[in-house]
């Protein structure tokens, strides 16, 4: 028996943090891959305390709903896991390539493996694209249009930065954007000077975050002036400086994240058969996978 | 009291069988074994013993049907220890015989799990099946609730308040009514009420079982790292204030099982529901934390000119606040401290331009108290 355990953060004052965490696993759930689907969280419940005793499988599968490697893929889950002999040196990663460890996990006395977030697997840049499709509508988006990808800074970890530049690259790669760039919201070269960084007058923004919430709902908006008050919304897209800004919100909630999940788990050593290619079709709607 | 009509299927049967050729059964209430030299069975229940042969199983009487079907729905129907405890637990299997359980379930046998309320019924062939509501929709027909499938969209119907604001506390006693799961297999009702409120049958399973693990106050501090280290300072007195606050049955459901350390119980109750608390949780972390910033400031002395139902109104306030009671108070009731006329009255009269109660400040000019810097958790 398989089972998939899904790690988040959640939050006790924004109902909408554990919306993707929930959507993804249902999606994963449908596909029939795992014996069982479960959610932790650090804010909600099941805490990530409690969450593994939650899960029944023999080989459990435990994959962090994070964007980056940092003080909570490599602190707090492991030790809320109670994962004996966790030691952040076991992934063996230079701050993006976290693949797997399995170790044995105290409060269920069993192994699991446990794998790095899905914001660095490389599966994400796809997400990336895909959301760039679903916000234009434009299933071959791509001439004419430049793609901001948005983090947060290396403010609280110098590893975020790490995984907006890889997946930033990435897309740059693919060639099919005029122009690819990072931004940040606390550092150089920021959000709120979007429209400087681009040549092009349609520019996609993709916040690399997990969920919609302050940061990507009201900071972002506002600070690249696409409202002067949140509350009030905005247009997508938006006329800023003669530029039309197509801003997408969180990655995380695009379906398509479900497929990095998978990945992760299946890097790790879980049989999923063809669920990965069923959830791609699934969450393909109007538009297609591109940069593949 | 009603006959039971109990009918066992051939494939129930067929199990039976495969079971008993692999040793005798002993199950709530069952003995049963095969002896291949007679190609016999052997069924000993309650009141009846009876041997038949292969071919004549099928014709148990009824009482006797009841127990194999029993035996088929929790050994070859549920796979899991906790799954079988639970529904156990839901028909109450500790206090009656399977006989007069299966009389019971098939009027419905109801139990409380928090705000839910769990009714198992059964079909002739043993399967159980579990109907979930609110507890205060005990009395509606089913055709005014809004009926759900999937056991899954508990989640959603749990996750605001009947006022429509977020439940960041899924055991919080403020589950909104006006929804029925009207017919759940074993395995759906479990993941129904898993998803109402996570882990409480996992917890409840292992307390039963004399495992469950506690993580005191004590082990909480000791483990935090980051913004949450501050609960180490908090002194252990207000954790009991904490534990009163946060941990009431008004507040939260589960009982509080955990202490300041195995060997300091703390005064406050720890509740009576029906699944245990193992160790505080992040809402009462980050409140602590709250708490801890807010302990580290000295208490000084200020001069207020009140009169006596002057301060009985801020008593009031301060419980209709805590109690939750603000809605309650009706919009004319002027007599009641927390009356909304009164709290305006009040602060027009005794609060000035710059917000300070009777004009004195929070921050005297001689007095430079420490004045907390906001680094809330911003989640």
């Amino acid at each position: 028996m398989q089972s998939l355990v899904i790690v988040a953060h959640g939050s006790h004052l924004n109902p909408d943090s554990a919306s993707p965490t929930h959507t993804h696993a249902d999606t994963i759930r449908a596909t029939g891959a795992f014996d069982e689907v479960r959610t932790g969280f650090w804010k909600e419940e099941p805490s990530l305390r409690e969450v593994l005793r939650t899960a029944r499988g023999d080989d459990i599968y435990v994959v962090p709903l994070f964007i980056s490697e940092g003080y909570f893929t490599e602190r707090v889950i492991p030790r809320e896991l109670r994962l004996e002999g966790w030691d952040p040196a076991l992934w063996d990663s230079d701050g993006i390539s976290a693949d797997t460890a399995t170790l044995v996990a105290g409060d269920i006395d069993k192994e699991v493996h446990y794998c790095g977030p899905v914001g660095t697997h490389e599966a994400m840049t796809d997400v990336l694209i895909r959301r760039a499709e679903t916000v234009t509508g434009d299933p071959s988006v791509g001439e004419g249009f430049g793609f901001a990808v948005v983090g947060h800074g290396t403010e609280r970890n110098k590893n975020s930065a790490k995984a907006i530049e890889y997946h930033t690259e990435r897309i740059r790669e693919t060639g099919r954007f005029d122009e690819v760039q990072a931004l940040y919201m606390d550092e150089e070269p920021e959000v709120d000077d979007v429209t400087e960084h681009f040549e092009t007058e349609d520019i996609i923004v993709v916040p690399l975050f997990i969920a919609d919430g302050f940061h990507t709902q009201e900071d972002i908006p506002e600070d690249m002036g696409l409202t002067d008050d949140f509350r009030t919304g905005y247009d997508v897209p938006a006329t800023v400086d003669g530029h039309r800004i197509w801003y997408g919100g969180a990655v995380g909630t695009e379906e398509l994240t479900a497929d990095v999940i998978l990945e992760r788990a299946a890097d790790a050593g879980a049989d999923i058969g063809d669920a990965i290619a069923r959830v791609r079709q699934q969450t393909k709607s109007t538009t297609q996978v591109a940069g593949d | 009291m009603s006959a039971v009509e109990s009918a066992v299927s051939e494939t129930q049967l067929a199990a039976f069988r495969e079971a008993l050729a692999d040793g005798p059964i002993e199950y709530d209430g069952l003995s049963a074994e095969y002896d291949a030299d007679g190609d016999t069975y052997h069924i000993e229940t309650a009141d009846q013993q009876t041997s038949v042969g292969a071919d004549e199983l099928a014709t148990v009487d009824a009482e006797q049907a009841a127990y194999l079907t029993n035996w088929y729905f929790y050994t070859q129907q549920l796979r899991t220890d906790i799954k079988r405890a639970f529904c156990q637990w839901l028909e109450q299997a500790d206090e009656h015989a399977v006989v007069d359980r299966y009389t019971a379930l098939e009027s419905g046998i109801e139990r409380a799990w928090g705000q839910l309320r769990i009714t198992t019924t059964i079909g002739d062939d043993g399967t159980r099946h579990y109907e979930v509501r609110h507890v205060d929709d005990s009395d509606a027909e089913a055709t005014t609730l809004a009926t759900h499938t999937d056991p899954f969209e508990a989640r959603e119907i749990g996750t605001l308040d009947p006022k429509g604001r977020y439940r960041p506390l899924r055991t919080a006693p403020s589950l909104k009514s006006g929804w029925i799961f009207p017919n759940l297999s074993a395995n759906e009702v479990y993941d129904a009420v898993e998803a109402f409120y996570p882990a409480t049958i996992v917890n409840w399973f292992r307390e039963r079982r004399g495992e469950l693990d506690i993580d005191h106050w004590r082990d909480e501090q000791d483990r935090q790292s980051g913004i949450y280290n501050l609960i180490t300072v908090l002194p252990d007195e207000a954790v009991d204030w904490a534990a009163a606050a946060c941990c009431d049955d008004s507040q939260c459901l589960k009982r509080r099982e955990w202490q300041l350390s195995e060997d300091e119980p703390l005064t406050a109750e720890s509740g009576d529901g029906v699944f245990p608390c193992r160790g505080p949780c992040s809402m009462v972390v980050a409140a602590g934390r709250e708490w801890a910033k807010l302990e580290r400031q000295k208490t000084q002395t200020y001069e207020f000119e009140l009169t006596p139902s002057e301060k009985e109104q801020l008593e009031a306030l301060i419980d209709a606040v805590g109690d939750g009671e603000i809605d309650d108070i009706r919009e004319a009731d002027v007599g009641n401290g927390a009356n909304r006329y009164r709290v305006r009255y009040l602060r027009e009269k005794r609060v000035d331009e710059h917000g300070n109660l009777a004009g004195t400040p929070t921050h005297p000019a001689d007095h430079d108290d420490e004045h907390d810097g906001s680094d809330s958790d911003d989640n």
